[in-house]
C-alpha cells in the first residue's frame, strides 16, 4: 500500500503551527480560526486511516517507508495496526477540543498556545504511527517539549516546580529507554526496525534488563505506581487544555510503549515478570483509589482518579487473555473522552471562579444546570456506569482478570465502589446542595462553544458504550496477533 | 409489525419520552411535557397487554437486536427474552408506572422541576423494561445499574437539600458494594461457561455444577450464585444491605411508590427468580439466600413499629416484604417470590401513593405523630391506604393474603440449612405486620387530630421536609382526581390479583421460565394440597398465620385507639430495646464510622504517609538530597587549600606502607 495519510497525520498539524506562530497573537480571532482549521484539516486527514483499515489484517498498514539516517540504518518507518490506529484519530480528534476550549481562555500569547498544541499533536500522531525505533524515540522525547512549554509557560503559580518535575522523571525514564533500543540495534545486526525486533530471539537476562528499561520508561508515563507522583502535580498547575492532552493522550503514550515494544520484544520477561505488572496495577486501582477519595483540589481528584483508570490498561496488557488486552485497549480510548471531559468541566468552573479546591462550590447545580447535567454524566461515565464507555473497558479487563484469577479480579472490580464514591462524593459536594457562596450565585450557565465541546464528548462517550463493537471490530486481528507473539518464547 | 418490532416498542417509547421532556421541557411546556411520557408509558403498557396475550398463545421469544461487542470468543449482544415471566413484570412495571405518572400530575404540580421529574421516570420505565426483557447477562448489568443511576437521580431531586444528597450518594454506594459482588458473578460466568446468554449458559450447568474453582477451591456454582445474590441484596435491600432504602425516602413520594418500592427494588427478586436453572444447583446458595431474607423480614419489620415518619414505616414495610420475597426464593419457590412481587406492587404503590397525598393533605407534613383523625378529610386516601394496609397485613381475601400465606407455606416445606429459622421469622413478622400495618392506619387516620394541637418539637429531624414552612394547623382536604384515581386503580388489583393464584403458581404458568430441581418438592406438595381459592381462603383461617396478623392488628386497635397513651408508656419502660430499633441497629452509624470514615482515614494515611512522604519524601526528593549531600561529602575534600592535600597525601603513604606489602 503506498499511501502518505501518516505522514499527513503527523505534519499537517506541525507545518500548519508554523503559520499559527508567525501569525502572532495579536490578531486573536485569526490565530483562532486558523487554528481550528489546522486542528480540523488535522482530523479529516485521520479519518480515512479508520475507513479505509482492513480489519482482517493483522499486519502493519499505511506503511510508509524512506531512508533517513543511513549510516545507522535509522528509516523514516511508519505504519499501524488495529492497536495503534484508534489513537491517532483519538488525539487529532481531542486536538480539535483543545483548540475549542482555548478560545476565549488563554490570553496571553495564544498563538504560541495554540501552535505548541497543533505541533504536539503531530508529534503524537508521530509516536504512535512510528515503526522505527530511532524515530519513535525522537518524537517521544519531542513530544515533552510542547508540553513542558505548556505547563511552565500557560500553567499556575507552581508551573515551574511541575514542569521541571515533569521533564526530569520522564526525560530520566527514556534514557534508560534509549539504551535498550541501541542494545537491540546492535543484537539485531543492525536493524531499528521495531518489526524486526519483534522477531529477535534473545536469552532471558537480556530480556529481563530490556524489560525494565522500558519499564522505567512506561511507567512513569502511565503512570505506575509508585512513580506517578508528578502526574497530580503536573495536572494541577497545567492550563486546562494542557491537562486535556496530558490525560487524554500523553498518558496512553506509555501503556503503547507496552504493548508496541516490551510484550512483543521481551514476551519470556514480560511473562515472568507479569506478577508484578499486575500487583502494580492493582495497587493502582486500590490505593489510588483511595488516595482520590480525600483529595481536596478537583484536579488533583481527577488526576489520582486517572492514575486509578489506567492500573486498569496495564492490568489488561499482562494478563495476556484477548478480552483483558482489548479491555486495556479500548479503556485508553474511553479514557481519553472522560478524562478530556473531566478535566474540561473543571476548567469551566476554573475559569469563572478561579479555584479547583472542592471547598470553595456547592450547588453549582443551581446557576449552572446545563452544565451540571453535563458534569453529573461524565461523573457517571468516570465512574464507570454502564451504557458510557467508562464501563466497556473496565468491564472487558474484570472479565478477563476474572478468567485469569479470581482474586485479581476481585481486587479490580472494587472500582466500582471506589471509582464511584471518590468520584460522586465530589460532585455532590460541588455541583449539589445549596448555593454555597456569592461566587457560586454570581455563576453563568456555559455558553455555545463550551456546550459545543463537552456535547461533542459526550456524545463520544454515549456512543462508545451503546455501540463498543466497531471499536473492537478493529483491534481483533492485531490482538490475536499481538497474544500469539506473546504467546510463543523467544528463548 | 413484526413482534419483534414490538418487543422494542415497549422499552423505546417510554425513553423516547425521557428524551422529550428532558432535553425540550422548556419547549414542550408543563402539559406537553407529562403528555409525551405518559403517552409514551401508555403505548408500553398497552403493548404488554398485546405481548402478554401473545405468550399466553405459547409465543416465546429469545432473540438478539444488536451485537454490542465482540471479544475474546465473547459475543455479547443486546437482546430481548419474552416469556411468562418477563411479560408479568413488564406489566407490572408499565401499570404502577403510568399509575405513578399520572399522579405525579397532582403531587409535583407546584414543583419547579415539573418536566425534569416525568423525563426520570420515564427514564426509569425504560431502564427497568431493558432490566427485565434482557436475554443475556451484560444487558441485565445495564439495566440494573441504570435503574440505579435514575435512583440516584430521583433520591436526589431536590438538590438543595442536604439529607437528599447525601441519601442518594449513601443509595448509589451501597447499591455498588452489591453490584460489585453482581459483577463478579457475571464475571465467573464468562469466564467458566464462555458465554454472557442465558439460554447458552443454562444450557450448560450440569457441567458448571461439577466445576470448581481454579484458584479458590469453591465450588463454582455456589459462588456464582452467591455473587449474583449479593447484587440483589443490594437492589432489593437485604440485610446488611438494606441500609439506603429507609433514606431513599428523601425523594418524592411517587418515586418511592415506583421505584423504591413497587419496581426497582424487585429487581434482585426478579434476577434470582431469572436464575432459577443455577441457583437449584446449589443448596448452600439457597440457604444464605433464605437466611438472608428472614433476618430482613423479621428485623426491618420491627423498626417499623417504632417509626413515626409515615413515609419511613411503609418504607420499613417494604424492606421487610422484600424480606419475604427472597426467603419464598430461598425455598425454591420463585413463582411464588414473583407473585408476591406482584401483589406487593399494587399495594405497596397503593399505600406509597397513599401517604403521598396525606402528605400533600397536610402541607407536606409527614410525621404522624401531628396527624390523626384524618378519615373523615381523606375518605378515598383512607379507603385506599386501608385496603393496602390489610393487603400488606396478609389478611384474606386480600391480594397479600394468598401471596404472603404462600410464602410462608413454601418456607415451612424448605428443606435447605436454616429453613427453620426462616420460619420463626416469618411467622413472627407475620404478627409484627399486623401491628405496624394498622398502627400506620390508626395513628394516621383515627383517634384525635393531632394537627390542630400548636406545634412543638415532636417534627424532629425531619422539619426539612416542610417546604413551605407551614406550622400552625392546617385544614386538611382530599387530594384531586389525577391522585386518588391512581389510588383506586391501583387498590384494584391490591385487592383481587391474590385470586389469580391457582392460575400463577398450579397452573404451570410460568412454564420454562422457572426451573425447580426435582429434590426440592415443596412447590409440588402445595400444588397438590391447593383447593381453589376459596379453600385457600377457609384453610387460611384456621392456620397459625392468619391469627397472628389479626392480633398484631388488634394489638394496634388497643395501642392506638383504645389506650393511646399506653404507647409513650412502653417506650419508656423498654429502655434499652426501643433504643435498639430507634437506631435501627445502629448500621448507620457503624457504616459511617467504620466504611466512610475507614475509608477517609486509609485515604488520607496513603496519600500523606504513602505519596507525600515515602514516595516523594524519601524516594524522590530524597535522591535529590542524596545527590547534594554526596557531592557536600566530596565538596568537603577538595578544600582548596593544599596543607590538606598534603597531610592527606602522608597518611595515604603511611598507610600504604604499613598495610601494603608486596
Amino acid at each position: 500500500m503506498n499511501s502518505q495519510l501518516l505522514s499527513l497525520a503527523i505534519w499537517v498539524p506541525i507545518l500548519g503551527a508554523l503559520p499559527v506562530f508567525w501569525i502572532g497573537s495579536e490578531r486573536r480571532t485569526l490565530v483562532r480560526w486558523l487554528s481550528l482549521a489546522v486542528a480540523l484539516a488535522g482530523f479529516l486527514v485521520t479519518l480515512p486511516l479508520y475507513t479505509a483499515f482492513d480489519a482482517t489484517q493483522a499486519g502493519m498498514q499505511f506503511v510508509e517507508q524512506s531512508p533517513w539516517i543511513t549510516r545507522f540504518n535509522v528509516q523514516y518507518l511508519l505504519g499501524v495496526d488495529g492497536i495503534s490506529m484508534p489513537f491517532i484519530l483519538l488525539n487529532s480528534f481531542i486536538t480539535v477540543m483543545v483548540v475549542l476550549a482555548g478560545w476565549e481562555v488563554i490570553e496571553e500569547k495564544q498563538a504560541q498556545y495554540m501552535g505548541a498544541f497543533l505541533v504536539m499533536s503531530g508529534l503524537m500522531n508521530g509516536i504512535f504511527s512510528a515503526l522505527d525505533g530511532v524515530l519513535f524515540y525522537v518524537f517521544f522525547e519531542a513530544s515533552l517539549i510542547p508540553m513542558y512549554i505548556i505547563i511552565g509557560a500557560w500553567g499556575g503559580p507552581n508551573r515551574v516546580y511541575a514542569a521541571i518535575k515533569f521533564f526530569l522523571y520522564t526525560l530520566l525514564g527514556s534514557l534508560l529507554m534509549l539504551v535498550a533500543l541501541i542494545w537491540l540495534f546492535l543484537e539485531s545486526g543492525g536493524s531499528f526496525n521495531i518489526l524486526d525486533w519483534h522477531q529477535m530471539r534473545i536469552g532471558m537476562a537480556p530480556q529481563i534488563l530490556i524489560f525494565i528499561a522500558f519499564l522505567v520508561s512506561f511507567a512513569v508515563k502511565v503512570p505506575m505506581w509508585p512513580v506517578h507522583t508528578w502526574l497530580p502535580d503536573a495536572h494541577v498547575e497545567a492550563p486546562t487544555g494542557g491537562s486535556v492532552v496530558l490525560a487524554a493522550i500523553a498518558l496512553k503514550l506509555g501503556a503503547y510503549g507496552f504493548v508496541r515494544f516490551s510484550l512483543p520484544i521481551v514476551p519470556d520477561a514480560s511473562h515472568y515478570l507479569a506478577p508484578m505488572m499486575i500487583a502494580l496495577s492493582l495497587i493502582a486501582v486500590v490505593y489510588i483509589g483511595f488516595v482520590a477519595l480525600v483529595q481536596t483540589d478537583m484536579k488533583k481528584l481527577i488526576a489520582y482518579s486517572s492514575i486509578s483508570h489506567m492500573g486498569f490498561v496495564t492490568l489488561g496488557f499482562f494478563i495476556f487473555n484477548a478480552i483483558g488486552v482489548e479491555g486495556a485497549l479500548v479503556q485508553m480510548i474511553s479514557h481519553g473522552f472522560i478524562s478530556a471531559a473531566m478535566f474540561l468541566c473543571v476548567g469551566v468552573m476554573y475559569d469563572r471562579m478561579h479555584s479547583r479546591m472542592i471547598a470553595d462550590y456547592g450547588g453549582v447545580v443551581n446557576t449552572m444546570p446545563k452544565f451540571a447535567a453535563l458534569f453529573v454524566f461524565f461523573a457517571m461515565a468516570n465512574s464507570g456506569l454502564p451504557a458510557t464507555s467508562g464501563f466497556v473497558g473496565e468491564f472487558m479487563v474484570i472479565l478477563g482478570a476474572i478468567k485469569f484469577n479470581f482474586w485479581v479480579g476481585f481486587a479490580a472490580a472494587t472500582t466500582l465502589i471506589l471509582g464511584a464514591a471518590y468520584t460522586l462524593w465530589m460532585v455532590k459536594r460541588v455541583v449539589f446542595g445549596e448555593v454555597a457562596n456569592d461566587h457560586v450565585a454570581k455563576l453563568t450557565d456555559i455558553g455555545a462553544r463550551e456546550f459545543l465541546v463537552l456535547g461533542l464528548l459526550a456524545v463520544c462517550v454515549l456512543a462508545m458504550g451503546l455501540y463498543p463493537f466497531p471499536f473492537t471490530e478493529v483491534m481483533h486481528a492485531s490482538v490475536d496477533n499481538l497474544l500469539k507473539h506473546v504467546a510463543a518464547s523467544k528463548l | 409489525m413484526g413482534m419483534k418490532t414490538l418487543y422494542l416498542l415497549v422499552p423505546l417509547a417510554p425513553l423516547a419520552g425521557a428524551i422529550l421532556a428532558g432535553f425540550f421541557g422548556k419547549i414542550l411546556g408543563r402539559t406537553g411535557s407529562h403528555v409525551v411520557t405518559i403517552l409514551g408509558v401508555t403505548i408500553s403498557f398497552v403493548l404488554s397487554v398485546l405481548i402478554y396475550q401473545d405468550v399466553q398463545a405459547g409465543n416465546v421469544f429469545n432473540g438478539a437486536v444488536y451485537t454490542w461487542m465482540e471479544s475474546g470468543g465473547l459475543k455479547l449482544q443486546v437482546g430481548f427474552l419474552i416469556d411468562p415471566l418477563t411479560v408479568l413484570m413488564m406489566m407490572v412495571v408499565t401499570f404502577v408506572s403510568l399509575m405513578v405518572h399520572v399522579y405525579t400530575i397532582g403531587y409535583m404540580a407546584e414543583d419547579p422541576g415539573y418536566q425534569r421529574f416525568f423525563s426520570y421516570i420515564s427514564l426509569f420505565t425504560f431502564s427497568m423494561l431493558m432490566l427485565v426483557m434482557s436475554n443475556n447477562f451484560v444487558q441485565l448489568f445495564f439495566g440494573w445499574e441504570a435503574v440505579g443511576l435514575v435512583s440516584y437521580l430521583l433520591i436526589g431531586f431536590w438538590y438543595t437539600r442536604p439529607t437528599a444528597i447525601y441519601a442518594n450518594l449513601k443509595a448509589f454506594l451501597v447499591n455498588r458494594v452489591g453490584d460489585f459482588g453482581f459483577l463478579l458473578g457475571i464475571g465467573l460466568i464468562a469466564a467458566y461457561a464462555g458465554s454472557l446468554d442465558y439460554a447458552e449458559v443454562f444450557a450448560k450447568r450440569e457441567q458448571l455444577a461439577a466445576l470448581t474453582m481454579s484458584v479458590t477451591g469453591w465450588p463454582l456454582i455456589t459462588a456464582v450464585c452467591i455473587c449474583l445474590f449479593i447484587g440483589a441484596m443490594g437492589k432489593s435491600a437485604q440485610f446488611p444491605l438494606h441500609v439506603w432504602l429507609p433514606d431513599s425516602m428523601e425523594g418524592p413520594t411517587p418515586i418511592s411508590a415506583l421505584i423504591h418500592a413497587a419496581t426497582m427494588v424487585t429487581a434482585g427478586i426478579f434476577m434470582v427468580s431469572r436464575m432459577s436453572p443455577l441457583f437449584e444447583l446449589s443448596d448452600t446458595a439457597l440457604s444464605f439466600v433464605i437466611v438472608i431474607g428472614a433476618i430482613t423480614t423479621l428485623f426491618m419489620a420491627l423498626i417499623a413499629i417504632v417509626q413515626t415518619d409515615i413515609k419511613r414505616v411503609v418504607a420499613y414495610s417494604t424492606l421487610s416484604q422484600l424480606g419475604y420475597m427472597t426467603m419464598a426464593l430461598g425455598a425454591s419457590a420463585y413463582s411464588v417470590a414473583i407473585f408476591h412481587l406482584m401483589t406487593h406492587a399494587f399495594f405497596k404503590a397503593v399505600l406509597f401513593l397513599g401517604a403521598g397525598s396525606v402528605i400533600i393533605a397536610m402541607h407536606h407534613e409527614q410525621d404522624m405523630r401531628r396527624m390523626g383523625g384524618l378519615r373523615k378529610y381523606l375518605p378515598i386516601t383512607y379507603a385506599t391506604m386501608l385496603i393496602g394496609a390489610i393487603a400488606n397485613a396478609g389478611l384474606p381475601p386480600f391480594a397479600g393474603f394468598f401471596s404472603k400465606d404462600s410464602i410462608i407455606e413454601a418456607v415451612h416445606h424448605a428443606q435447605v440449612p436454616g429453613a427453620g429459622f426462616a420460619y420463626f421469622c416469618a411467622l413472627a413478622a407475620v404478627f409484627v405486620g399486623g401491628l405496624y400495618s394498622f398502627r400506620l392506619i390508626f395513628f394516621t387516620f383515627h383517634g384525635k387530630e393531632r394537627f390542630r394541637e400548636p406545634a412543638h418539637d415532636a417534627h424532629g429531624h425531619d422539619a426539612h421536609h416542610d417546604d413551605h414552612g407551614q406550622h400552625g394547623p392546617v385544614e386538611p382536604h382530599e387530594s384531586p382526581k389525577v391522585v386518588t384515581v391512581p389510588l383506586i386503580l391501583l387498590s384494584i388489583p391490591a385487592i383481587g390479583a391474590g385470586w389469580l393464584i391457582g392460575t400463577v403458581l398450579y397452573g404451570n404458568w410460568f412454564g420454562g421460565s422457572i426451573t425447580i430441581a426435582a429434590a426440592h418438592k415443596g412447590m409440588a406438595t402445595m400444588a397438590h394440597e391447593f383447593h381453589g381459592v376459596m379453600g385457600m381462603m377457609a384453610h387460611g383461617v384456621t392456620t397459625l398465620p392468619f391469627w397472628l396478623a389479626i392480633s398484631g392488628a388488634a394489638t394496634a386497635w388497643y395501642l392506638y385507639i383504645v389506650r393511646p397513651d399506653l404507647p409513650a408508656v412502653i417506650k419508656a419502660k423498654s429502655g434499652v430495646l426501643a433504643t435498639i430499633l430507634e437506631e435501627k441497629y445502629g448500621f448507620d452509624r457503624f457504616n459511617d464510622w467504620f466504611f466512610a470514615g475507614g475509608a477517609r482515614l486509609l485515604g488520607r494515611g496513603l496519600w500523606k504517609g504513602g505519596d507525600q512522604v515515602l514516595i516523594d519524601g524519601v524516594m524522590v526528593n530524597g535522591s535529590a538530597g542524596a545527590v547534594g549531600w554526596i557531592s557536600g561529602l566530596v565538596g568537603l575534600i577538595q578544600s582548596g587549600r593544599i596543607y590538606r592535600y598534603a597531610l592527606g597525601m602522608i597518611f595515604g603513604v603511611v598507610a600504604l606502607l604499613s598495610f601494603w606489602r608486596a
